[in-house]
């Protein structure tokens, strides 16, 4: 049977090597031209507890985890027990036989992972063991996984050769003994090498990589899972001339300091998650009033409070839309695919610069953490922007006008007062009516320069679309697909733009009959949202701390699409 | 800003400290300007929320720049000022209740990196912009809007803080000398690190300490200001333990330490071994 796409399962405890086969095996296939996206859990405590990585692997690319499993890989009996019922009929499981034995389930066949290993003499060589077993299970060949570990262990070490050795003859025996066991799955259909450059990484990586590229100068945080990546790679990566990336002491002080940092003139930025956004709420909204440039990056987990910190949601939303006392409205972009992580990263720098003032980027959990293979982006397309400096001489008032206009930076002429009350043109605070009046108008009239209408329509002519946002479009995609093959009439929308939103995609959604929005959450948030500007949208809602399953998506849209009558007489 | 801008409306009352260490700033910053050479608008003034505050706006002659941001956040803001553009001179003023009671949580981390910046808390020991409520630096017993019948809190120890949270430079002075005031302020500018000038400026509306401070020879009472003695070892720490657990309050500089590299410096020197890459070659390393 032919192949094109499967999906691994790798479950056990932390530390077991769960991770690490994951994305060896995703790895492995993008460098022969497959697409690989891996969905990583968090095992809740540091060392040990259970935890699971699944990686899919596919000829084309991939918009979602995948709904069911094809292959378990079991290293416990735990694992086994946990994850068993997700594998689909006609799957396999996998389980370490050095851990624990099974007898009566006939779909599953033990593969003594430690003992071949160390037969290589190379104990960790555990995970080429597992390799090997799977690629004869879709029948890849071994010149693939070959070509792998020469990749990843050729490094001009005197015992590269021993090392390399010992791994392709892990990659044999495991191989080896799963044929043994008589298994097999089918045929993976070869793969096509893209023709275009690409690179592998997680979410938050791609966000950091746009950062850089827009020309972010400076970056604080405090750790938060799953945001203290961002972290640890701003300390690592942005150093030299006038760069800086440093770890505060509390969230109130990464606002604060990169508030600091933008009004100096530095394109800033932080990262968290819902506690820490929490804890910004305040320096946001002075960041509108006194007009800072800035980012903050909302990696979403479940919450509220403390939460689920170790799982993905998407319920931030009204938070970032309403995120500070007051009139005020900060431009929130939301991220759905690690590509977009990285052009919606270079997109809120740009904004924040043209606009002077907070941008907001949300992403989640689930891409923060994924792997995936995408399109390298071509830096000759990123273009930074650069907020309108003043440069002329004393006596320039900062806040003139009803209008974005110059802002001075410190140690030029144009000294003025950055002022988070209420101010005259000169940053001064005063209370007159016609002040509060016309600052009002000129914070808001900024917002205009951020309209843009992108985004993307797919069947725009159906009286009932799709419109997911953030990290839920994969899974939506996927299932709109779907959808479209089993003739649903249904559309499809999408953008990063959550607000403002493009102007033209507002017009266009107001003409339909229903909007969906899957979305994972209680509430509905955006499509509250949506009608509370026009739109007659209603949510799929779903809140378990896990991506939704294609599946459920298409169940649910037919019965909605059926329960739509005229639009089935338009279609 | 004042006086050439009538629509700013917040006035200090009548005999307000604020308007001696608004002196002694303007002071000490056209010092600066004089030994420098630098243009005022290298200045940077970073205000906390508080009647203390305002000054960034009642400042008369030549403007710094200024930011007048929330209340009790002056010290994070100051180091985005600072460590994004190293070259300004960045002065933080801020109240008692802004400084040391909301704001407290900075105050550790900033002596710890030695970030070098200067900070000057106008101590009035109330609340003067919300209308008299107690502070931090009130004293136990006293009679306020907020403890009608005395503060129940022992009250905080400002100079004895700052050198156990191991600020580099740690100076009191008065808002009614505002020369000797300015002084220490140009003093802790010139300070690579972190210098704490801590001021008594008193609140004539809602807790009047002049009295206190000067003494009142026909009331028999002596002041609680007094000079530092000239012998005084402002390096030596457990000098300036001694100092600030004495009864009064010294005028002067009690401790300073220059032999701690301040936070650029620190930076400068461990960053220095990080390999700098190009978006291409970070983007390289996730290629395949
Ligand atoms: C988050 C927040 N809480 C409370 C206030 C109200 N508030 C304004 S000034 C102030 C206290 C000011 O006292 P202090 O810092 O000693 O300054 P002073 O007016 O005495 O100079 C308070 C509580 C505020 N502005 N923001
Ligand atoms: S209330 Fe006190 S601190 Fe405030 S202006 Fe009046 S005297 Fe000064
Ligand atoms: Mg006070």
């Amino acid at each position: 049977m032919q192949m094109r796409d499967f999906v691994v399962r790798f479950a056990g405890e932390g530390g077991q090597g769960v991770v690490t086969s994951a994305e060896g095996l995703a790895q492995a296939s993008t460098q022969v031209g497959y697409h690989a996206l891996t969905y990583a859990t968090f095992p809740s405590q540091i060392l040990g507890g259970p935890t699971w990585t699944q990686a899919r692997i596919s000829v084309d690319p991939i918009l979602s985890a995948g709904d069911d499993v094809d292959v378990l890989v079991a290293f416990n009996r735990e694992a086994y027990d946990t994850h068993r019922e997700d594998v689909r009929e006609g799957g396999l499981v996998i389980y370490n036989s050095n851990d624990f034995d099974l007898e009566g389930d006939d779909r599953s066949y033990g593969l003594p992972v430690d003992e071949l290993a160390r037969s290589t003499g190379n104990n960790r060589a555990a995970n080429m063991v597992i390799m090997g077993a799977l690629a004869h299970l879709v029948n890849m060949p071994q010149a693939y996984l070959e070509q792998f570990v020469e990749a990843r262990f050729r490094r001009g070490r005197a015992n590269d050769d021993e090392i390399i050795d010992s791994n392709n003859l892990a990659l044999k025996l495991g191989r080896d003994e799963s044929a043994s066991s008589g298994f097999s799955l089918g045929d993976l259909t070869p793969p096509a090498m893209p023709e275009y450059p690409q690179i592998m990484l997680k979410g938050n990586e791609a966000i950091c990589l746009g950062a850089l590229a827009a020309g972010l100068d400076f970056y604080v945080g405090y750790p938060i899972s799953p945001a203290t990546t961002i972290l640890v790679f701003m300390e690592r990566n942005l150093v030299g001339e006038g760069k800086f990336a440093y770890q505060v002491s509390s969230e109130i002080e990464s606002i604060t300091t990169i508030l600091g940092a933008g009004y100096a003139g530095k394109k800033a930025m932080t990262a968290t998650a819902g506690p820490g956004f929490s804890l910004m709420s305040e320096g946001l909204g002075l960041g509108w009033m006194a007009e800072i440039p800035l980012v903050v990056v909302d990696v979403q987990r479940g919450g509220p409070a403390t939460g689920l910190p170790t799982k993905t949601e998407q319920s931030d939303l009204l938070a970032c839309m309403y995120p500070a006392h007051g009139d005020v409205k900060l431009p929130v972009i939301a991220v759905g695919t690690v590509e977009e992580c990285f052009f919606g990263a270079v997109k809120a720098l740009n904004w924040a610069e043209r606009y002077q003032g907070p941008v907001i980027l949300m992403t989640e959990m689930a891409l923060a953490e994924r792997v995936q293979n995408i399109h390298r982006p071509d830096l000759s397309k990123v273009q930074p922007e650069r907020r309108l400096v003043y440069d002329g001489s004393n006596g320039y008032n900062r806040y003139q006008g009803y209008e974005l206009s110059p802002m001075p930076l410190p140690g030029s002429p144009g000294a003025y007062v950055a002022n988070g009350s209420e101010h005259d043109e000169m940053g001064d605070t005063t209370h007159l009516p016609s002040r509060h009046i016309q600052m009002t108008e000129r914070r808001f009239s900024k917002l205009k320069l951020l309209e843009e209408n992108e985004y993307e329509a797919d069947n725009a002519d159906e009286a009932v679309v799709m419109m997911p946002w953030g990290g839920s479009k994969g899974p939506a995609l996927e299932a709109y697909n779907q959808l479209r093959e089993q003739n649903v009439p249904v559309g499809w929308y999408y953008t990063m733009l959550l607000s403002p939103l493009p102007p033209a995609l507002l017009e266009e959604l107001k003409q339909k009959e229903l909007v969906i929005v899957p979305e994972l959450n209680y509430q509905g948030q955006f499509s509250g949202i949506l009608r509370s500007q026009g739109v007659n949208a209603v949510s799929i809602t779903q809140y378990t701390g896990l991506p939704f399953k294609v599946r459920d998506l298409v169940e649910r849209i037919t019965e909605m699409t059926n329960s739509h009558p005229k639009e089935m007489v338009r279609a | 800003m004042s006086k050439k801008n009538p629509e700013y409306d917040f006035k200090w009352c009548p005999g307000c400290g604020d308007f001696g260490v608004r002196r002694a700033i303007e002071f000490a910053m056209i010092n600066r300007l004089e030994e420098t050479g630098l243009p005022m608008e290298n200045n940077v003034v970073v205000a906390g929320i508080g009647c203390s505050g305002n000054l960034v706006h009642l400042l008369e002659g030549q403007q710094p720049y200024g930011f007048h941001g929330i209340h009790g956040r002056t010290l994070p803001v100051a180091m985005g000022v600072k460590m994004a553009r190293p070259e300004l001179n960045v002065l933080v003023v801020a109240g008692d209740g802004d400084f040391l009671s909301i704001g407290g949580e900075h105050i550790g981390p900033q002596a710890a990196r030695n970030l070098n910046i200067c900070a000057v808390v106008m101590d009035n020991g109330v609340y003067g912009l919300t209308k008299g409520q107690s502070s931090p630096t009130t004293q136990l017993g006293t009679v306020t809007s907020s403890t009608p019948y005395g503060k129940i809190e022992a009250e905080a120890d400002p100079l004895e803080l700052y050198l156990t949270l191991g600020a580099t430079f740690i100076a009191s002075g008065f808002s009614g000398q505002p020369r000797e005031l300015a002084k220490l302020i140009n003093q802790g500018m010139d300070h690579e690190g972190f210098a704490m000038v801590h001021v008594q400026s008193p609140c004539t509306t809602y807790n009047d300490t002049y009295e206190l401070m000067k003494g009142n020879a026909r009331k028999g009472i002596e002041p609680l200001m007094y000079d530092i003695p000239e012998e005084h070892d402002a390096s030596d720490k457990g000098a300036a333990y001694n100092l600030v657990q004495q009864r009064g309050m010294p005028v002067g500089i009690i401790y300073k330490d220059e032999t701690r590299p301040s936070l650029q410096q620190r930076v400068d020197e461990i960053k220095a071994k990080a390999p700098r890459r190009s978006v291409e070659e970070l983007m390289d390393s996730f290629a395949f």
